[in-house]
């Protein structure tokens, strides 16, 4: 905010209307005040209550000793937990399987909404219809997508990827349990692509095309073109949209449920997946409070980046729009 | 963002303008075959979904997949009899009620955060999307805990709150920057012609930011909608919604592709439809509000 109050002004009503929302309101009587602080409060309270008292139990129950299946046998240990959760070889690999899951699959999903935004950047016949069929697979219940692509999709005998690759001479390959975690990828960038693509379509629409005109007139190719006009101002389209996939992907539930359930063992659990097993299958929830703990810290880490990623661009850099 | 508004590209003076037979000629580039195969490729899965629930199971399980049959609904009919309809009513209660909800506390905390400033706005916006940024399985072992302590175990009450908080965070941010669209020598004007502020804000601001209220709704019924994870910890058989109720396809009987297609395509249907009629609102709302 103070980046947009800093510049110089140019006077107009514009100026009006941004001085006014940015005047502090220091001046203002304590009742008025409260007067303009009163709709925030319940939305406030309720997500405080909601949010941050269970987060409180999690860090509370994380120095617990507390198995489920041995009653009784609850008792403070400190940080024990932690110890052992950094020690437990299988939280390592699956912490990296999250991190694979999460890059790949932004960085498969946001190179491939480039391209399509780019070809649903120009106008054709059906432009609408191909836009309406690309953003489906976003719409699909998660859990039924997942269904769909264990089933119908990846199964080595009746599956349709099979079929399609017969003619390159590929097998009967059991595709979900020898390549699981792949097979989450595939399934989870089918969903995430098209999310990219009216992102990153949506950016490409708000350029100024007169510039490109007169880029063109003056002769510029188009790749040095996209290189260096229309990829920069993509740029804070393409970063809101990493971040905000991260930020879903971080989560990722349904899809490992329903596909692989984490196997063959470890193989393609990530964190959110392993933590539920630990605490709903294993009843472990000293442990599971451990980790649960653990990844929000990193979470935290990696979100302030993130965030500061996009405040930067999206109010710090106006007139790059 | 709007997606129309650009389909024309704009001709400069210096340009060469181009006949209308040009223009044309352009729209059939071997590109725009290539964005239809991708676009069908795309599509093709939940395409084959749809396919597969009208066939018999006999016809779902075939090498090389049957592409024509006689279509059925003897799949729908068996789902319905499943109880698929307790699941269905149970997600649509706990979305519109949510949403409901959302936007009753959403709408006046974008209010409070856009036109009338309030000190440490800024804190609380961080606050309001760092709650998304933390990972819900720190939380659910607790949740699962007091759920249960409070007695609202398998009750769809406990899945409205959960939803509330889940998607309140979003709705405050995009319902923010519909507000700060309003613009503000508007209010002063209403305030001049001396209209208190309740009349303002019915007479002025809510018809301006209706759209964006609609968008709003949009975003929470699909992420309500879909919403697996709390539901499958914290439901059963009484208040169990659309996704969980999918799950009793794999781990129950076995697998019946045909009927599973069936109750996936009722479960995806909804949320399809309604993402398709408002897709040009979908991009805002799933970038809170960041872009316009």
């Amino acid at each position: 905010m103070t980046t947009i109050a800093e510049k110089p002004t140019s006077g107009g009503t514009a100026d009006r209307v941004r001085e006014l929302r940015e005047a502090k309101d220091d001046s203002v009587s304590r009742a008025e005040g409260w007067r303009r602080r009163g709709p925030l409060l319940p939305a406030l309270i309720f997500m405080i209550v909601v949010t941050q008292i269970p987060f409180l139990f999690t860090l509370y129950y994380s120095t617990q000793s507390w198995n489920l299946v041995r009653p009784g046998s609850r008792s403070f240990v400190g940080l024990q937990n932690y110890v052992d959760v950094f020690q437990d070889s299988q939280f390592r690999e699956v912490a990296v399987n999250t991190v694979i899951l999460i890059v790949g699959t932004v960085l498969i999903s946001v190179v491939l909404g480039l391209l399509l935004a780019l070809l649903l950047d120009r106008a054709f016949l059906g432009r609408g219809i191909v836009r309406t069929l690309l953003i489906t697979p976003f719409l699909v219940t998660p859990v039924a997508g997942a269904l769909l692509w264990k089933t119908t999709m990846f199964d080595p005998v009746f599956g349709i990827v099979n079929f399609v690759l017969s003619p390159f001479g590929v097998g009967q390959v059991d595709w979900v349990s020898k390549f699981p975690l792949a097979s989450v990828m595939v399934s989870l960038v089918w969903q995430w692509t098209p999310f990219m693509m009216l992102l990153i379509l949506a950016g490409l629409q708000s350029m100024p095309r007169d510039i490109l005109e007169a880029a063109r007139v003056d002769g510029a190719k188009p790749f040095a073109m996209f290189r260096e006009l229309t990829l920069p101002h993509l740029r804070r389209f393409i970063e809101l949209g990493a971040v905000l996939g991260a930020i879903y992907l971080i989560n990722t539930f349904d899809a490992i449920y329903m596909m692989t359930q984490g196997g063959p063992g470890t193989a393609s659990a990530n964190l959110p997946f392993y933590i539920y097993q630990r605490a709903f299958l294993g009843f472990d929830i000293g442990q599971a409070a451990a980790m649960g703990v653990i990844v929000v810290i990193a979470t935290i880490v990696v979100a302030t980046l993130a965030l500061r990623l996009i405040f930067k661009s999206f109010t710090g850099n106006e007139e790059a729009a | 963002m709007s997606t129309d508004t650009a389909a024309a590209p704009v001709e400069s003076a210096p340009a060469a303008p181009e006949t209308k037979r040009a223009r044309k000629h352009r729209k059939f580039s071997p590109w725009s075959v290539v964005a239809w195969i991708v676009a069908l490729g795309f599509f093709f899965p939940v395409a084959w979904m749809v396919l597969t629930a009208f066939k018999q199971e006999g016809d779902a399980y075939t090498t090389p997949p049957k592409l024509f049959f006689t279509p059925t609904l003897d799949q729908f009919k068996a789902v319905l009899d499943s109880g698929i309809g307790t699941a269905l009513l149970n997600s649509a209660f706990a979305t519109a009620v949510s949403t409901i909800v959302v936007l009753v506390l959403g709408v006046p905390a974008a209010f409070a955060l856009s036109l009338r400033p309030v000190r440490k706005t800024k804190d609380a916006l961080f606050f309001f999307i760092s709650t998304k940024m933390l990972p819900i399985v720190a939380a659910i072992i607790p949740l699962y805990v007091i759920v249960n302590d409070i007695g609202l175990l398998d009750n769809i009450w406990a899945l409205i709150i959960l939803y509330t908080a889940m998607n309140l965070p979003i709705a405050v941010w995009m319902m923010r920057s519909f507000f700060l669209e309003v613009p503000g020598e508007i209010l002063e004007a209403a305030s001049m012609d001396g209209a208190s502020l309740w009349t303002s804000v019915r007479e002025v601001i809510l018809p301006l930011v209706s759209p964006g209220i609609a968008a709003t709704a949009l975003i929470c019924v699909i992420f309500s909608w879909n919403e697996f994870f709390f539901a499958v910890n914290l439901t059963a058989v009484q208040a169990q919604t659309i996704p969980v109720f999918l799950v009793g396809f794999i781990t129950g009987e076995g697998l019946y592709w045909a009927r599973l297609s069936a109750a996936a395509t009722l479960a995806a249907l909804p949320v399809i439809l309604a993402g398709w009629v408002a897709q040009n609102k979908l991009v805002r709302g799933l970038s809170f509000g960041a872009i316009k």
